[in-house]
C-alpha cells in the first residue's frame, strides 16, 4: 500500500521535493501501477533465480596502458558553478 | 537519383563513385529538415559541423582513401546518445545545456564509416513514455498523420526518416522504443541482442534492459548501420565479445527457409482488426514462400508487462541519482538568494529538472528498491523475469525464429494516453518481454490500414540470432504491401 505520505517520504529518499499535491497525484496514478503489479503473487517462484542481467557477459581483460581520455578541464567545464578544478557546492557545514 | 527514396546503399555508393558529393547529400536533408520540420518537431538539436564533416568525407573520397561503407550518408541520432560539442539533453530540463566532452562508441562507428551527423531527434524525456509526448521539446508528429504520434520513446527518431528528412536514425530500446515508432511509421527498426552494441556515451534509464539500434526505411538500410555498431568495445564491458558478421556484403540473405513459431498468448489479447489482419495476411503470403509455421507457448506473457515496469524503474531510480546540479546539467535557483543545505539542492534541482513521468518512475523504483519491500517488488519480479526468459528459451526449441504483432493497435492520436499510465504501459505489451530476455527482435513494416496508418510485424530471435532474423526481414519486406507508399503530412 502506497499512500501519500510514504509517496513523500520514498520522494525524500530520491531527493525529489514534492508538493502535497504532487504527492496525492503520483500517489493516486502508483496505486494502480501497484495494483496491476499484484498478480505476479499468483506466480510460484520457489527456488527460482533471479534474472538480473539477461545475457552472459563474458568478463575480459585489457592491456594497462595509460591512455588520454577526456580532461579534467573538459569535464569541469560541465558543471554549473566550479572554482579551478573543483565542483562549487553550497557551504555544507 | 531521388534521395527520399534512396537506400544507404546507393547514396554511399553514388557518393563513393563521385556521382554526387557528401556535401550535396547533406544540404538536401537539411533544407528537407529546414522546410518541413515544423509539422513534424522531429530534429530538437542541428549540428552545425555537419557540412564541414561532409566535407572530409569528399576530401578523402577525392585523395583516393576509403571513405568507409556509409560515406556521406547523413544520420539522426536520437537525442539520449552523446555526441562531443553538440548538445545532448535526453529531452529533458536537467541536461537542458549539457555538451558532452566525448562521443558515444556506436555513433562513433557510424562516423568512422562515412555517415555524417546532421542532428539530434525528438524523443520521449529519458526514454520513458511511448508516444514522444513527455519530451521538453514538445511532441513529435507522425508524418502518415500529423494528429497521431508518432510512437516512442525514439518517435523523433521514426517521424525523421519516415518523413524523409533523413535516411537512417540511431534509435534506442529499453521496452520497444524502437520497434513500436518504427511501427507506427512504417519503418523497419532493429533492437539487437542485449550486448551487441556499446552502450558507451548512451545515456542510462535501464542498464540491464537498454539497447542502441538503427531505424531505416528497408531491412537492408538497417544492416548497413549494424555491420558499422556492432561489435565488443573495450569502454563498455556489457558488450559481447562475439563477433559481428558483416551482412551488406552477403548476397542471397534472403531466406524463408525457417521454422518459425506463433505464441498463441499473444492473440489471447484484444487487437485491433486491422493489425490482426495484417499480421495474418502477412503470415499467408509467407507460408506460400515456404515459412514454416508451428504454435508455441510463452505462458508468462502476461506478467512481462508489470515486471518489465518493476525492472526499469528501479534500475532508472538509481541511474538517475547522477542528476544532481552539481557535475554537469540543471542546477535550480536557490529560493532565498542562498540553499539551506545540499540537501535543498538537490530536492528542488531534480524536482524542476525532471518532468512528472521521470518523477513517477523514480518514485516508483525507489520504493521498490525501499528496505521491506526490495523482496516483494524488485526480488519477485527478477525471479518472474527468469520464467520469461524460460519460456523463450523453451519456444526456441521448437522454431529458429518467433513471429507476433509489435503492438496492439497502429498509432493512437496524440493526448488521448498520457494521463492514464496502465493504459499507456499495456501499449508495451508485445515488445517487453523481448528486453526482459534479452533478445534480439525488430518490426518490419507490412502495409497501411483503412486510415492510412501504417501496420508493422514483429520478428524475434534467439540470443545473437540477428542474421536469421534478418534473412526472415528481407523475406517479409518482399511480401509486405508497403513498398512505394509515402506519408502525405509532408511533402
Amino acid at each position: 500500500m502506497l499512500d501519500s505520505k510514504a509517496v513523500m517520504k520514498v520522494a525524500q529518499l530520491a531527493r525529489l521535493k514534492l508538493s502535497e499535491q504532487d504527492a496525492q497525484d503520483y500517489q493516486q496514478q502508483l496505486q494502480k501501477v501497484l495494483e496491476n503489479f499484484g498478480k505476479l503473487a499468483n506466480v510460484s517462484t520457489d527456488g527460482i533465480e533471479p534474472l538480473i542481467t539477461p545475457t552472459p557477459v563474458d568478463l575480459f581483460l585489457r592491456e594497462d596502458q595509460v591512455l588520454q581520455s577526456v580532461t579534467v578541464e573538459e569535464i569541469i567545464k560541465c558543471a554549473p558553478e566550479s572554482r579551478g578544478n573543483l565542483f562549487k557546492v553550497p557551504p555544507v557545514v | 537519383m531521388d534521395l527520399t527514396t534512396a537506400g544507404l546503399r546507393d547514396i554511399a555508393s553514388a557518393v563513393q563513385t563521385k556521382k554526387t558529393s557528401a556535401v550535396d547529400v547533406a544540404k538536401f536533408f537539411l533544407s528537407r529538415i529546414q522546410t518541413q520540420d515544423k509539422k513534424l518537431n522531429s530534429f530538437v538539436i542541428l549540428n552545425e559541423e555537419a557540412l564541414t564533416s561532409a566535407q572530409r568525407v569528399d576530401e578523402k573520397i577525392h585523395k583516393g582513401e576509403n571513405p568507409g561503407f556509409l560515406a556521406g550518408v547523413p544520420v539522426g541520432i536520437k537525442d539520449l546518445f552523446c555526441t562531443k560539442g553538440l548538445r545532448t539533453t535526453a529531452a529533458s530540463k536537467i541536461l537542458g545545456n549539457f555538451v558532452p566532452p566525448y562521443t558515444a562508441t556506436c555513433v562513433e562507428r557510424l562516423q568512422e564509416q562515412g555517415a555524417i551527423v546532421l542532428g539530434k531527434t525528438n524523443m520521449d524525456e529519458f526514454a520513458m513514455g511511448s508516444s514522444n509526448e513527455t519530451s521538453i521539446y514538445g511532441t513529435c508528429h507522425n508524418p502518415w498523420n500529423l494528429d497521431y504520434v508518432a510512437g516512442g520513446s525514439s518517435g523523433g527518431s521514426a517521424a525523421a526518416v519516415a518523413g524523409r528528412l533523413v535516411p537512417a536514425t540511431l534509435g534506442s530500446d529499453t521496452g520497444g522504443s524502437i520497434r513500436q515508432p518504427a511501427a507506427f511509421c512504417g519503418l523497419a527498426g532493429v533492437k539487437p541482442t542485449y550486448g551487441r552494441i556499446s552502450r558507451y556515451g548512451m545515456i542510462a534509464f535501464a542498464s540491464s534492459l537498454d539497447q542502441a539500434g538503427p531505424m531505416a526505411k528497408t531491412v537492408d538500410d538497417c544492416i548497413f548501420l549494424l555491420d558499422a555498431m556492432c561489435g565488443h568495445d573495450k569502454k563498455d564491458s556489457t558488450t559481447s565479445q562475439r563477433a559481428w558478421k558483416r551482412l551488406h556484403g552477403q548476397k542471397d540473405l534472403k531466406s524463408y527457409k525457417f521454422k518459425v513459431g506463433l505464441p498463441k498468448e499473444y492473440f489471447e489479447y484484444s487487437i485491433e482488426d486491422s493489425v490482426k489482419n495484417a499480421f495474418w495476411n502477412t503470415i499467408e503470403k509467407l507460408k506460400k514462400q515456404g515459412v514454416e509455421f508451428v504454435d508455441i507457448e510463452l505462458p508468462h506473457t502476461s506478467y512481462a508487462v508489470p515486471v518489465y515496469y518493476m525492472v526499469a524503474t528501479s534500475e532508472a531510480s538509481s541511474n538517475l541519482s547522477r542528476y544532481d546540479g552539481i557535475h554537469y546539467g540543471f542546477r535550480a535557483e536557490p529560493p532565498n538568494k542562498e540553499w539551506a543545505s545540499l540537501e535543498e539542492l538537490y530536492a528542488t534541482t531534480r524536482a524542476q529538472g525532471f518532468g512528472a513521468e521521470v518523477q513517477r518512475r523514480i518514485i516508483l523504483g525507489t520504493f521498490a528498491l525501499s528496505s521491506g519491500y526490495y523482496d516483494a517488488y524488485y526480488l519477485k519480479a527478477s525471479k518472474v523475469r527468469r520464467l520469461i526468459q524460460n519460456d523463450f528459451q523453451a519456444a526456441f526449441k521448437q522454431c529458429d525464429l518467433i513471429m507476433g504483432p509489435v503492438t496492439t493497435s497502429p498509432a493512437f492520436k496524440t493526448g488521448s494516453r498520457i494521463n492514464d499510465p496502465i493504459q499507456m504501459y499495456l501499449n508495451d505489451i508485445f515488445t517487453t518481454s523481448i528486453n526482459l530476455a534479452g533478445l534480439p527482435a525488430m518490426s518490419v513494416p507490412v502495409g497501411l490500414n483503412s486510415a492510412g496508418l501504417p501496420v508493422g510485424v514483429q520478428i524475434m530471435a534467439p540470443h545473437f540470432g540477428e542474421e536469421q532474423m534478418l534473412s526472415l526481414a528481407l523475406g517479409v519486406e518482399e511480401v509486405s504491401e508497403m513498398r512505394g507508399k509515402v506519408p502525405h503530412g509532408v511533402q
